[in-house]
């Protein structure tokens, strides 16, 4: 589920089955905000004979994915519990007494629906509700026959779960008589319901209203669910299928209602575009009509504010549904499969989704879903596999689907198949006649019904295709002054442009962003910048969309939508074009063109200058009146054009202009009869287009920035200079692939969910701007309004015509002028580097050089850290931060000596630096930051890189180099056992403030021998670090990866690194929900060691909105207490220190600051590795230019904490603990720096939830979940490792045969721990330890596996197997009484293998998605491999003898892989983009035959078997998989030695 | 971009000069530039960095990375745009400008700083023998004119800057040529004076108007300027020189250097055939066959040695108070970036003159009523407040001219700036916090504001005069 953003001043009104406590309001957490992720399984009999037992199966199947839910702050409450069965018509016979009812008068199967109510708890007021709801039904032509209550038994219920629940009631209903069959029954019935949810409003919901389907559901456990309703454990109660999910919400408002299964779905993931996917439906209302659903337009909106995403998407699919189409076509429409890029789709299917894509964007995000309409079950996963699934039939007619293998006992020998879910796949049972169809059968039967690829291709013309006579409109203006009008700096043309038509791709840059805030600019900021990217953490995975582009697609579509209810082949007439960036020439011709049926209709977005400023909110209204005439006549394509702007006129800002139309057009229901063009000269960075597109712009010509572009003409690539049109097409490729980042960073792949899904946050705009314009956009501290814009607007178009607009200039824009009267020079910008009339930024020269006086010469040191200091400190109330206008309440009266406060030795403790991997960082600089820290008992943190293990030895001197802070982030660089378990922290790092949602890369001229040992890599091979974890893409995934972590090392604190935006204290409640004991909260201006521009200047927000929503959100959580909090982002000074623990945080990082105190001058060059100081650098000169020393980061240190102590005393504050929390001690009301900040308002970052009152605001102490004591690890294997006498070895070994379970999580990771911490790192011998599992064994199985530990399992493992594998050995094989054929057995889940260093790993079957993710050094064998497998390897070795899905080896840097490839299919799903396909040649042939030989001996396999038997034959039916850039630094490495010989014989 | 790695493979060379033997005995440009290749190269040891320290420290903000990358391309064109977008007369500073900027640049903090100056001076050379440099009037007037009294750098940058937005200005200078101490202060051999009309036909094509030897209070009265004049922009700097206060100051042969250096600069003048005020012939100061002490080791000191050596004086002493600058120019008090105290192994000592440092003179000694000798001690210490004897160290050195060049005090106060009744600050300057002076339309810039200081600064100070002088006079045809 996701979240909405309702205004936080309105009070929602009390919903039923919620908490009537008092909603949290005013602050800058919105309890709405929510979003869960769960388990779901299904099970149904094959046989068409509904069994209870099918009931109790599901109860089972819940039971067992009880690990994936969670409970809150009340731990005897679940976040919800339900199961959807078919209606049983015979129970409500047999039940009929209890409803006063004669069983004969009971209409017979089919006539009889049931109407589940949850109804308000007061008698009366339910009373009324059952009266009006009777009447309802008999007014639509049913039979109200009687009311059941529901028995409960309310005892089983957690408290909080029972003091929110509503009374529930079940109305039967009868078929009318004037209903022909059960499919109209179904349809009316839904008619009636959508009536009285709309009468009822919040006061009541139903959970399922139909004659063929049934719900229970609640806010429960899972285990409470059953015995909750006593119904479902009524042997009467018989189905033949049970969906059944459990809810793992962060949210923190109790709900009945948000629980699932919904009425038709049940679902695990995340749906990312569901605010642009719910505006569509509205737009979409005036064009729904369908003759099966009379009254329909009366029913709007179809999906209710406040729908979680879930539930809104059940609404969507129920729509569909009742409109007439199939259960499987709807789900194929919700959630096409990738289409686009690939070739394996017979045309029909793509016929089918193209048609499609005509009417309905896709519902996009990670999901695994489970539906049911009654008579047809299926389930599927995402288009990219996000969310895993697997399924199995068995002999005697039982399927069972679900999150996870294990949650169906069935003896092996007993299965008849087993799979997994294949991203975007249907598998769908008939449970009247049994079939189950998994192959795309039932896809291309859909596909089929229809020539969809006709009627579309009837209806489409490409853009290509498109005839128009080539009159370009004359530019009136040079393009020189149109760009200082626009707002142009030199640095949009040096460091934008110029690189983006160099590299054809997005410039990068490094350090973090450290200018103003757009605002408090002065500088006239676009409004592109007041709006701040959004970015998926923790509860959705990023896309990569480099290395796995095939999900991606930018395909747009021009012209009306189609009807979606409509049947008939839809006739609306659209183009097609590749992406929706229109360059100057298509914009002429989609206006000149002949074609009849495209009517292109230009409104202009420009306001005459002697209207003033005050003009342009008028102009806004009359663009949008224009634009419905305009759809009076006819118009398909509304261009909203600037081109008009002239010494006269002035443009709107494009993206109010644009958003303004949109939001009009989706109010008044038009929005889908035309597309929406922007034509604007300002947008010329890929966030405006970005931006434009998200608030709803079908395309865009940014015709000022290609004109720039083609002016280019100096630019030489490749030794030869670019014409214009080279120059334009490398530009376009760049902003399409930098709009790719954008979405995939929000976990959405194409182009057309992304569209007007409004996936970002306002800082500083006001409210009813939002509101009117951007509606549903949070912006959460109100801020600039329509008139501030309009004087932005006149002032930009004032640096181009001065003259007009007459007097009184800001004194900048002069300057700029009389540069420009010199020169025609645009203003400097000074956004990426620093220039004296530039943008400010946190970090200038004065700032830099005094802090480094500071801790350089001790005599004038503290004079000079208070110059620092004042500056920061004046500078960010003055010009940049918000914490700069939060005043301190200093009271005179009140304040305490400051030899009361404690000491500075006590603060410092709290201060940690932040993670920079040694890599990013070079040696010295790294191990002056850790020693410095350790010396003050502070942290610092190894960043993603490893750490070298001679650092966990002290210096001689008692330094100690050893970073406490240990990080686990998504490359999972040198994460094996040993660097875990010797932290005292370890860091998941979710996001990256710099670059949240994205990955990283080392480049290869970074990765020096040293730094490759400790990555457990190549020299000078680069290494990709993926936008994702692998193993987290939601919340219970999370969950999991902490348990992981616990096992691995259980005493250290666990850590979660968030990045700051809307929704991140909602996130970090599901963080403590999930187990960790730390969190932090990065800002927006945290530094990179590389990232790309847009990344580092426009996604994410300031920590103090950040820390200030998570301290709110724990608090009304009732979490706070358990979890310490730090921020982090440019923290300089004590005050940074003291408001960012009265805003909420016991502990705050620091990392620019100290590294400028070592010598850093914020080149900004991180990334090139050529900074001039050393600090991050690999290079050996310039690391000896490195002149920082531990004392000067502990000089530093020291006077921060002091500066906070005096800050403490003035407050009356003696300690820091004391401080954190008390947002009293702020004063709102200091904003008046300029006429921006004066329009924000700061309340909201300072409230406090009520029901926090009298409690701690701080971390109190850590909430262990004992899960882990009495883990699997516990109760056996460590126990027996202990017990066992003297060292085990090969001669002496500890053997171990037991059973296992699919809720036995990270078996061997304690172990493992037990074994380094007594051993070191090379652990012990191998199959010192001999370990024999049985079952299913649950996820992360084999985790972190030290040396010394051969594990096996008869049976199979789920997700992330051998995660971190750390040189132990792992074999997995069907049980020997299994009948199926082991090669097309799924045996392993997704993400096996992920982040492996050493060891090896034996699978006798297939295993699901990304196997072996970022391996760097594990031997591996598998009997076949889903999508995606073996991406960002570095190391290792992969043996692959089955099949291998598509993506093969995307971004593989390292090691090989050997596929038996006897059908050549392998070329065709390899990535190629780093990758050859080479024949095995003789010297490799041993190392593979070795490898096939264990895995016979370990696995008994088959395959293995056959392929070794013969050979000679069967070695040339192999492939080798080698990255190429590995094999030139192994050729440059054999080169060497031969060298090395060559000397070593020469010198002997 | 700039490279990132060009100052890993290229060093600093020295900037060349030509030989002192042979331009002691003359009057021409001392200083030579690399070619073009091997500044093109030089520039590319520019970092662009993030924070350009560079462009921090110089007083014009001069975009120095900027133009540094162009420079590396050879797109000179580019590159002369970029520089005067900040700088009205880099032709001047590129010449003359002690550097801020290189003393500030990343690559200083150990290693040699980029050539900031001669890929400035190459940048505008260049640019006018491109003809690039041309007169380029604004293309509307507004009707207002303004009074600029004084054609120093800060006087002819603000009146070019007025003027091209479109005031008409009219530039009063009280001696025969432009350019105040560029031109009777600094000696030819760091700036020929052909360099400053040059510039100033430009200027004057432009439309500024130039009126030479108007003495601005006596031959025009205040209230013509208030009459005539939208507004006016005083820049006449800051001319009252800082005198020793000692026994035997009032001997003959004990001078201001600036009194020196004028007659000086006027004589070459004349000898080139150029217009040059003359004195009578018993007020003639002249090094020639005599013993010279320089009194104070700065800038003018030197070029009071310069003009000694060529004038052919017997020998030529400077007497620095101050100790040696440490190598590199920076005491632990003065770390990177702050502006070093500059080791001044200037041009005129290569040329035969004599420093010695940490020396007072305490006293002089005359013959006749002229100056004979100088009676001198050695001191410690190495700011004015912390200055120590070393006891018995005195001794006497022969002198039969003393030139005095400690700095400057303040402007002169006679004249203009007491008929106007000006506030003062403490210093005795002419108090402008906001350019803007005590009396209504009139404003200061430059040294007679900000006290003597360099070049650049004085351009800035034009430039920013300006720009308030403009706005104030917009919003006064709005009003």
């Amino acid at each position: 589920m996701t979240e909405r953003f309702n205004d936080p001043n309105i009070q929602a009104p009390d919903r039923v089955g919620e908490l009537s406590r008092t909603r949290f309001v005013g602050g800058v957490h919105d309890p709405a905000w929510q979003r869960d992720s769960c388990g779901v399984a299904a099970v149904a009999r094959l046989d068409n004979a509904a069994r209870h037992e099918v009931v109790s199966r599901g109860l089972i199947a819940l039971d067992r994915l009880e690990h994936r839910g969670a409970s809150g702050a009340d731990e005897t409450t679940g976040d919800g519990a339900g199961i959807l069965l078919e209606l049983c018509h015979d129970f409500f016979r047999f039940r009929a007494p209890e409803a006063g009812l004669r069983a004969a008068a009971l209409p017979g199967p089919g006539e009889l629906a049931v109407a589940v109510c949850f109804f308000p708890r007061e008698r009366a007021r339910s009373r009324e509700l059952e009266v009006r709801l009777e009447q309802l039904v008999s007014e639509d032509g049913h039979k109200p026959i009687s009311w059941r209550e529901v028995p409960v038994e309310e005892a089983a219920a957690g408290k909080l779960g029972r003091e929110a629940a509503p009374r529930i009631l079940q109305l039967l209903i009868g078929r009318g008589d004037a209903v022909s069959d059960q499919d109209e029954f179904e349809r009316r019935l839904f008619l009636t319901r959508r009536r009285a949810e709309i009468e009822f409003g919040y006061a009541a919901s139903f959970p399922s209203f139909s004659s063929r389907t049934i719900v229970y559901k609640g806010m429960l456990t899972a285990p409470q669910l059953s015995e909750f309703y006593p119904d479902l454990t009524d042997l009467e109660l018989r189905s033949r299928f049970a969906i059944v999910h459990s809810r793992f919400s962060t949210n923190t408002l109790p709900s009945w209602e948000l629980a699932q299964p919904l009425r038709m779905i049940a679902h695990n993931g995340e749906i990312n575009t569901a605010l642009g996917n719910v505006n569509w439906m509205r737009a979409r209302e005036a064009t729904l009509s369908s003759p099966l659903l009379p009254g329909l337009e009366g029913l709007f909106p179809l999906i209710p504010e406040a729908a979680s995403d879930s539930a809104a998407f059940d609404r969507a699919l129920e729509l569909l549904v009742l409109a007439g189409r199939t259960l499987p076509h709807s789900m194929m429409m919700m959630i096409p499969q990738a289409h686009e890029h690939r070739d394996d789709l017979p045309p029909e299917l793509e016929g089918f989704y193209r048609y499609h894509s005509r009417m309905q964007e896709p519902w996009d995000g990670p999901a695994a879903m489970a539906f049911c309409d009654g008579r047809t079950l299926g389930a599927m996963v995402d288009r990219n596999g996000l969310r895993p699934g697997r399924w199995l039939i068995t002999d005697d007619g039982w399927l069972a689907m679900g999150s996870e293998a294990g949650i169906f006992t069935v003896s092996e020998s007993k299965v008849f198949r087993k799979g997994r879910f294949r991203p975007g796949q249907l598998v769908i049972a008939d449970l009247d006649t049994g079939a189950v169809h998994a192959d795309g059968e039932v896809e291309l039967e859909e596909a089929r019904r229809h020539p969809f690829g006709l009627w579309d291709s009837a209806r489409t013309k490409h853009f290509n295709e498109i005839e128009a006579p080539a009159a370009r409109l004359a530019e009136k203006l040079p393009a020189g002054q149109r760009r200082l009008a626009f707002g142009y700096t030199q640095e949009d043309l040096k460091i934008l442009l110029m690189p983006l038509v160099e590299q054809a791709k997005e410039p990068t840059g490094s350090m973090g962003n450290d200018v103003s805030l757009a605002a408090f600019s002065e500088q006239e900021p676009s409004l592109f910048s007041y709006f701040k990217q959004r970015f998926a953490q923790v509860t959705n995975p990023a896309i990569d969309p480099v290395r796995e582009t095939v999900v991606m697609s930018l395909t747009t579509r021009l012209g009306a939508k189609g009807r979606l209810l409509s049947l008939e082949q839809d006739d609306s007439f659209q183009i097609e074009i590749d992406d929706p960036i229109l360059t100057n020439d298509d914009i002429d011709r989609l206006r000149n063109t002949d074609e009849p049926e495209l009517a292109a209709v230009t409104i202009d977005a420009t306001w005459p200058l002697s209207e003033g400023p005050e003009g342009m909110a008028a102009a806004v209204e009359r663009i949008c009146s224009e634009a419905d005439e305009a759809l009076a006549d006819g118009a398909t394509m509304l261009i909203i054009s600037d081109h008009e702007i002239g010494p006269e006129r002035v443009p709107i800002p494009s993206l109010l202009a644009s958003a303004a139309v949109h939001q009009s057009m989706v109010r008044s229901g038009t929005r889908l009869q035309a597309s929406l063009i922007v034509e604007s000269g300002e947008p010329r960075e890929i966030h405006h287009l970005a931006a434009l597109l998200g608030f709803g712009a079908t395309a865009i010509n940014p015709y000022l920035m290609l004109e720039t572009i083609e002016e280019m003409d100096e630019i030489v690539v490749g030794g030869e200079r670019l014409t214009p049109e080279d120059a334009m097409r490398r530009a376009i490729t760049g902003l399409c692939a930098g709009l790719q980042k954008v979405l995939s960073k929000m976990g959405i792949s194409t182009i057309h969910s992304y569209r007007g899904a409004q996936t970002f946050e306002a800082v500083g705009v006001d409210r009813d701007v939002i509101e009117t314009h951007f509606a549903g956009t949070p912006s959460r501290l109100g801020g600039i309004g329509i008139a501030g814009l309009a004087r932005e607007a006149f002032a930009r178009h004032a640096r181009a015509w001065p003259e007009l607009h007459g007097l009184a200039l800001p004194e900048h824009v002069e300057e700029a002028l009389l540069a420009a009267d010199h020169a025609t020079l645009l203003p400097q910008g000074g956004v990426y580097r620093w220039r004296r009339d530039g943008e400010r930024h946190m970090w200038d020269p004065e700032t830099i050089a005094s802090l480094q006086r500071s801790v350089r010469d001790a005599e004038s040191g503290q004079e000079s850290y208070e110059e620092f200091s004042r500056r920061v400190n004046d500078e960010n109330a003055g010009h940049s931060l918000l914490r700069g206008l939060l005043g301190l309440r200093t009271r005179p009266d009140g304040a305490i000596s400051l030899t009361d406060v404690e000491p500075a030795s006590e603060i410092v403790k709290r201060f940690s630096t932040g993670a920079m991997s040694l890599g990013a960082l070079s040696k010295e600089a790294h191990e002056t930051l850790a020693v410095a820290m350790n010396r003050i008992g502070g942290m610092s943190n190894s960043g993603e890189g490893g750490e070298d293990p001679n650092r966990n030895t002290p210096d001689p001197n008692g330094d100690q180099r050893r970073s406490r802070i240990r990080q686990v982030a998504s490359g999972r660089f040198g994460v094996d056992i040993d660097y875990l378990a010797r932290a005292d922290q370890l860091q998941i790092k979710v996001a990256q403030g710099a670059k949240p949602g994205e990955g990283g890369q080392l480049p290869g001229h970074k990765v020096d021998a040293y730094i490759a040992s400790l990555r457990h890599s190549t020299p000078g091979v680069e290494l990709i670090s993926p936008p994702p974890h692998h193993d987290i893409y939601s919340i219970e995934d999370l969950k999991q990866l902490i348990y992981d972590l616990r096992a691995a090392n259980p005493t250290a604190r666990v850590s979660v690194k968030l990045a700051a935006e809307a929704g991140v204290g909602t996130v970090a409640a599901g963080v403590v929900k999930a187990g960790a004991d730390h969190i932090v909260i990065a800002g927006h201006d945290g530094g990179t060691g590389a990232s790309p521009q847009s990344s580092i200047q426009q996604a994410g927000v300031p920590w103090e909105l950040g820390l200030a929503e998570a301290q709110q959100a724990l608090l009304d959580s009732e979490l706070r207490s358990r979890v310490i909090l730090q921020a982090d982002g440019q923290m300089r000074t004590g005050r940074d220190v003291v408001i960012a623990a009265l805003l909420g945080a016991d502990e705050v990082g620091m990392s620019t600051a100290p590294l400028i105190a070592t010598g850093c001058i914020m080149m900004r060059v991180c990334h090139l590795n050529t900074c001039p100081v050393g600090i991050a650098s690999q290079d050996p000169e310039l690391r000896r230019r490195f002149k920082g020393t531990p004392e000067q980061v502990v000089t530093y240190m020291i006077y921060v904490a002091e500066e906070a102590r005096r800050l403490m005393a003035a407050l009356g504050i003696g300690s820091f603990g004391e401080l954190v929390g008390r947002t009293y001690l702020l004063d709102p009301t200091m904003n008046d720096t300029n006429w921006k900040t004066t329009a924000l308002d700061l309340r909201p970052l300072l409230a406090v939830p009520p029901v926090a009152d009298g409690r701690p605001k701080g971390f109190v102490k850590s909430v262990r979940h004992s899960d882990s004591k009495i883990s699997f690890d516990h109760r056996l294997l460590v126990k027996a490792y202990r017990a066992h006498p003297g060292t085990p070895g090969p001669d002496n070994p500890v053997k171990i045969r037991s059973a296992v379970a699919n809720s036995d999580l990270a078996v061997g990771g304690s172990l493992s721990n037990a074994i380094v911490t007594d051993h070191g790192p090379e652990g012990l011998p191998e199959d010192a330890i001999q370990i024999s599992l049985r079952g299913s064994a649950g996820q992360s199985c084999g985790a972190w596996l030290a040396s010394g530990i051969s594990m096996s399992v008869e049976g199979d493992v789920n997700d992330y197997a051998g995660k971190g594998l750390s040189g132990g050995v792992l074999a997995v094989y069907p049980a020997g009484d299994s009948h199926f054929a082991a090669a097309d057995n799924v045996i392993a889940g997704n993400v096996t293998l992920y982040g492996a260093t050493r060891g090896r790993a034996f699978f006798s079957g297939c295993v699901g998605e990304r196997f072996a993710v970022r391996n760097s050094g594990a031997l591996a064998v598998v009997e076949g491999v889903g999508e995606h497998a073996c991406e960002y390897m570095t190391g290792g070795c992969v043996v692959v003898i089955g099949p291998t899905g598509q993506n093969f080896g995307a971004g593989m840097s390292g090691g090989v892989a050997f596929v038996h490839n006897p059908d050549g299919k392998l070329a065709a799903r390899t990535n190629h983009q780093l990758v050859d396909l080479d024949p095995v040649n003789p010297e490799r042939e041993p190392a593979l035959h070795e490898l096939l030989t264990e895995h016979l001996r370990r696995t008994g396999s088959e395959v293995a078997r056959e392929l070794l038997d013969r050979w000679a034959d069967a070695i040339e039916e192999f492939t080798l998989v080698i990255p190429r850039g590995y094999k030139e630094a192994m050729a440059r490495f054999a080169a060497e030695q031969a060298d090395a010989g060559a000397e070593a014989e020469a010198a002997a | 971009m700039a490279d990132p790695k060009g100052f890993l493979k290229v060093h600093r060379v020295p900037s060349p000069e030509r030989d002192p033997d042979e331009r002691v005995s003359d009057y021409k440009e001392i200083y030579l530039t690399l070619p073009e290749d091997e500044l093109k190269e030089q520039a590319s040891r520019c970092m662009d960095c993030g924070v350009p320290f560079c462009n921090d420290a110089c007083p014009l903000g001069n975009l120095i990375p900027d133009w540094n990358d162009l420079a590396r391309t050879g797109d000179w064109r580019g590159a002369i745009d970029q520089l005067h977008a900040t700088n009205n007369f880099p032709e001047f500073t590129g010449l003359i400008c002690p550097a801020p900027c290189e003393s500030a640049c990343v690559l200083a903090i150990d290693d040699d700083p980029v050539m900031i100056k001669q890929i400035e001076y190459w940048t505008i050379d260049n640019a006018f023998r491109e003809g690039w440099v041309t007169p380029n009037p604004p293309d509307h007037r507004t009707g207002r004119t303004i009074a600029v009294v004084g054609s120093g750098p800060a006087g002819l940058a603000a009146a070019d800057e007025l003027n091209q937005v479109g005031h008409k200005v009219i530039v009063f200078e009280r001696d025969e040529g432009l350019g105040g101490l560029l031109r009777f202060g600094v000696p030819d051999a760091k700036l020929e004076k052909w360099i400053i009309e040059r510039r100033t036909d430009v200027l004057a094509a432009e439309g500024i108007e130039f009126r030479y030897n108007v003495e601005v209070g006596v031959e025009i009265s205040i209230e013509d300027l208030r009459r005539d004049y939208d507004a006016v922009v005083l820049a006449i700097g800051s001319r009252v020189e800082r005198d020793v206060e000692i026994p035997g100051r009032n001997l003959d042969g004990v001078h201001f250097a600036m009194e020196y250096l004028y007659q000086r600069n006027r004589a070459v003048a004349r000898s080139e055939g150029r217009e040059g005020r003359e004195v009578a012939a018993e007020d003639v100061i002249t090094a020639k066959d005599k013993n010279v002490i320089v009194v104070g080791g700065g800038d003018t000191g030197m070029d009071c040695v310069s003009n000694a050596m060529r004038e052919g004086a017997k020998q030529v002493r400077l007497l620095d108070v101050y100790p040696p600058v440490p190598e590199g120019g920076r005491y632990d008090f003065t770390p990177w970036p702050t502006q070093p105290r500059r080791l001044q192994t200037t041009y005129a000592l290569e040329e035969g003159g004599h420093r010695e440092f940490a020396r007072e003179v305490i006293g002089l000694e005359g013959e006749h009523g002229h100056v004979a000798g100088a009676l001198v001690r050695e001191v410690t210490g190495n700011s004015s407040s912390t200055l120590v004897p070393v006891p018995d160290s005195e001794y006497t050195e022969p002198a039969e001219l003393v030139l005095v060049a400690i700095g400057f005090t303040n402007p002169e106060h006679d004249g203009l700036v007491s008929d106007l009744g000006l506030d003062l600050d403490r210093s005795g300057n002419v108090k402008a916090p906001t350019f803007r002076t005590s009396a209504d339309g009139f404003y200061a810039a430059g040294d007679v504001r900000v006290g003597a200081s360099l070049v650049v600064t004085a351009i800035a100070e034009g430039r920013r005069c300006a720009r308030i002088v403009d706005h104030a006079l917009r919003a006064s045809v709005a009003a």
